[in-house]
Formats: structure tokens, C-alpha cells, sequence
């Protein structure tokens, strides 16, 4: 049944909440620390746990499956409700922040992949499978 | 008669906003396929005309809840509140395939620790030079950098003040559609044709729709590899930004 799927959803998002303000409570913050990823774990267990026993039917994968898809509307919905007024008066934070972001990253990307040493390029893989020079391959 | 609508949408103020939502969404894959050609990804532009939304909303009402201080909308608040939003988030780990986290092994578990510390430190330094002094504002800003949903995820675990919110959230969309735009020209610079260093990039990046789509305009047949570890990002910083960061962060500034 549907429910079962949106009902566990909901029992792995509140529990998760629940240990969020107790681990918050035990380290004197006042904050939910980390619940939503907390239940994003035990959602994936309890798929696991589904999943082993032949019990991860369709209609109950639906009832989950929805929530997921609606997650980008539910944030155009959060960003439409933000104090962007005030935010606008912060000065070009935003734009500092996300470029030296994308640069820093960027520059991680390469020297991450050039410490692993070389690697097989897509070009030559699908060479490799098809038995055919690069040139062939090429499409 | 226009009083007559009103009243059904102030009394079903949820179905309101999700027609409304879907209108932006429909707009949005519009401009994305029309005036961008495909190259930045509907949803990042939905988000961005939700800021802009708001930013309107909030110079009409002169309120600090966006469009949802409009009488007919105020069913926005409810759709993009904690309860729905932490809901559908942690729906989408019900994708995850824990057979497919393997494959991406240790160099993907490396690119994913640095995409979620890297991000965040650079985030924290601007939000510092900028003059926030206060750990939940400072790990805000900095998750918002991670992604445009660990930002307000975290913000609104630790109890961050909105226009705080609305900047990590905007930092957040801002590095997805830089990454969206800029793969394809830094390519070749970091050696991004083959499924490792997609790997790598998918994880240091994050946001799902800026790493599939500037993949995407990079090389197609990369996608898949570069989405692999994207998928784990979102969850990884939601779970270390309201906890072991932002203990970090209180830890550095002494409150």
C-alpha cells in the first residue's frame, strides 16, 4: 500500500528530527544536529532491510518515490518565501562566494585526478570495447 | 466573481501554491529550453525566479516571508516550509543504491570529503570578510556553498535568520549554475574526459543538476558517473554541516 511507503518516509524524517535535538541537547548547541541526513540513513536501511526480505513493493516505493520528485517545487517554494530584500542589501557575497567555490573546486578536480595517475579516457574505452581505432570510434 | 476566487485560494491555500509552483516550473523549463538551449538546468532557473519571487513579494508587503505575506499565496509558507522540505529531502536517499556507492570506492569517498570541507571554508572566509561574526550565520552561508539545499537545511536546523537563509540558498544556485556553464571550458584544463575523474568532479561539485549538466555539455557518456557521487553530496552535508562543521565554526568563534 502507498501509505506504508509515505508513512515510513514520515517515521524516518521524524525520528531523525527527534535524535537531531537530542544529539543537539547532549553537545549544549541549541540546534537539530544533522537529523535530516540522520534519517536519510535510516531510510536507506530500512530500504535495505526491505529490499532483503522481497518486501519493496511498487506501490509502496511510490508513496516515497513522490515525495522525492516534488523536492526542487518544494524548494522554489522555500526561495520564494526567503527574506531576499534584506538579503539583496548584504552586497555581492553571493557572487564572491559561489565563484571562488566553482574555482577552488574546479582546481581539486584536477589535482585530485593527476595525483591518482593516469586514467583511461571515454574515448579510448569505447575504443577498446568496440575493437576499433580511435578514429573509427569516433562518433 | 474575483472576490470568489480569492476566497478559494485563500481557503485552499496549499493547492494555491502548488499551482503556483508548478506555473514557475513550467515557465522555467520554457526559458531553459528556449533561451538557454538547455545549458542551465530548468530547476536551477525555478529557483532563481522563486529568489526574484520573493525579493517582489517583499518589497510590495514589506514583510520578511517573501511571497507568502501575500494574502492569495500564503500557502507558499506551508509548501516551502521545514516540514514539507526536510520531508521531500530525505525521500530523495531512497534513490540512493548502496551497491553503486561501492563502485565509486575511495577516490570518490576522498573527492566527496574535500567537495563538502572545501566549499564550506571558502564559504565561511567570504561570509567572514562580509562581517558576519555569529556561528549559525557563518555555517549557513558556508553549507549554502556546499548546496542550495544543505544551505537552508542547515540554516534552519540551527535557527538562522532568513535573509541569512536567502543567501545561502542564492550562493548555493549560483555555484550550480556556474558549474552548469563553466565545465564545458575548464574540460580539457582539468582533465575531465574519462569516468574517474568524472567520478571526482561529481563529487567535489555536488548539486546533482549542475554536475549532470555541465556533464552534459561537456560529454554525455560522463553523466552517469559524475551523478554517482553527486547523489551522496546533498546527504553528506546535510548531515556533517549542522553538526561537525557548525561545532567547528562555534568552536573557532567562541559562541
Amino acid at each position: 500500500m502507498t501509505i506504508f511507503g509515505v508513512a515510513l518516509l514520515a517515521l524516518c524524517t521524524l525520528v531523525g528530527a527527534v535524535l537531531g535535538d537530542v544529539l543537539g541537547a547532549a553537545l549544549h548547541v541549541k540546534a537539530n544536529v544533522g537529523g535530516v541526513g540522520i534519517a536519510m540513513i535510516l531510510l536507506i536501511a530500512g530500504r535495505l532491510q526491505l529490499q532483503r526480505r522481497g518486501r519493496l513493493a511498487p506501490d509502496l516505493k511510490l508513496g516515497i518515490e513522490f515525495w522525492g520528485a516534488l523536492y526542487i517545487p518544494i524548494v522554489v517554494a522555500m526561495a520564494a518565501t526567503q527574506n531576499v530584500v534584506q538579503a539583496v542589501g548584504s552586497g555581492p557575497l553571493v557572487a564572491i562566494a559561489a565563484v571562488l567555490t566553482v574555482i577552488v573546486c574546479f582546481i581539486a578536480v584536477a589535482v585530485i585526478s593527476r595525483i591518482a595517475g593516469p586514467a583511461e579516457s571515454m574515448d579510448e574505452i569505447e575504443a577498446r570495447e568496440r575493437g576499433a581505432p580511435l578514429s573509427v570510434a569516433a562518433d | 466573481m474575483g472576490q470568489m476566487i480569492a476566497h478559494a485560494l485563500q481557503a485552499n491555500a496549499l493547492l494555491a501554491a502548488f499551482a503556483f509552483v508548478g506555473l514557475v516550473m513550467a515557465v522555467s523549463a520554457l526559458v531553459s529550453r528556449y533561451l538557454t538551449f538547455g545549458r542551465i538546468h530548468g530547476s536551477a532557473i525555478a529557483i532563481m525566479i522563486g529568489l526574484a519571487l520573493a525579493y517582489a513579494g517583499g518589497v510590495a508587503t514589506h514583510g520578511k516571508n517573501g511571497v507568502a505575506d501575500l494574502p492569495l499565496l500564503a500557502g507558499m509558507g506551508l509548501m516551502g516550509g521545514a516540514m514539507l522540505r526536510d520531508f521531500a529531502i530525505v525521500a530523495t536517499a531512497f534513490e540512493v543504491d548502496v551497491d553503486k556507492a561501492r563502485q565509486a570506492g575511495l577516490i570518490g569517498a576522498v573527492a566527496l570529503g574535500f567537495g563538502t570541507l572545501l566549499p564550506f571554508v571558502v564559504g565561511v572566509m567570504v561570509a567572514l570578510a562580509f562581517g558576519y561574526r555569529d556561528a549559525v550565520s557563518l555555517t549557513t552561508i558556508g553549507a549554502g556553498a556546499i548546496t542550495y539545499i544543505v544551505g537552508p537545511v542547515t540554516g534552519a536546523a540551527l535557527g538562522a535568520d532568513s535573509a541569512v537563509m536567502a543567501l545561502s540558498i542564492a550562493t548555493g544556485v549560483f555555484k550550480a549554475v556556474l558549474v552548469m556553464i563553466g565545465t564545458p571550458f575548464v574540460a580539457r584544463l582539468i582533465g575531465l574526459n574519462n569516468p574517474r575523474t568524472a567520478m571526482v568532479y561529481g563529487g567535489l561539485m555536488g548539486t546533482v543538476s549542475g554536475v549532470s549538466g555541465g556533464l552534459a555539455a561537456t560529454d554525455r557518456r560522463l553523466v552517469p558517473y559524475g551523478a554517482l557521487t553527486a547523489t551522496f553530496h546533498t546527504g553528506l552535508g546535510c548531515l556533517v554541516a549542522p553538526s561537525l562543521l557548525y561545532l567547528a565554526v562555534r568552536a573557532l568563534m567562541g559562541s
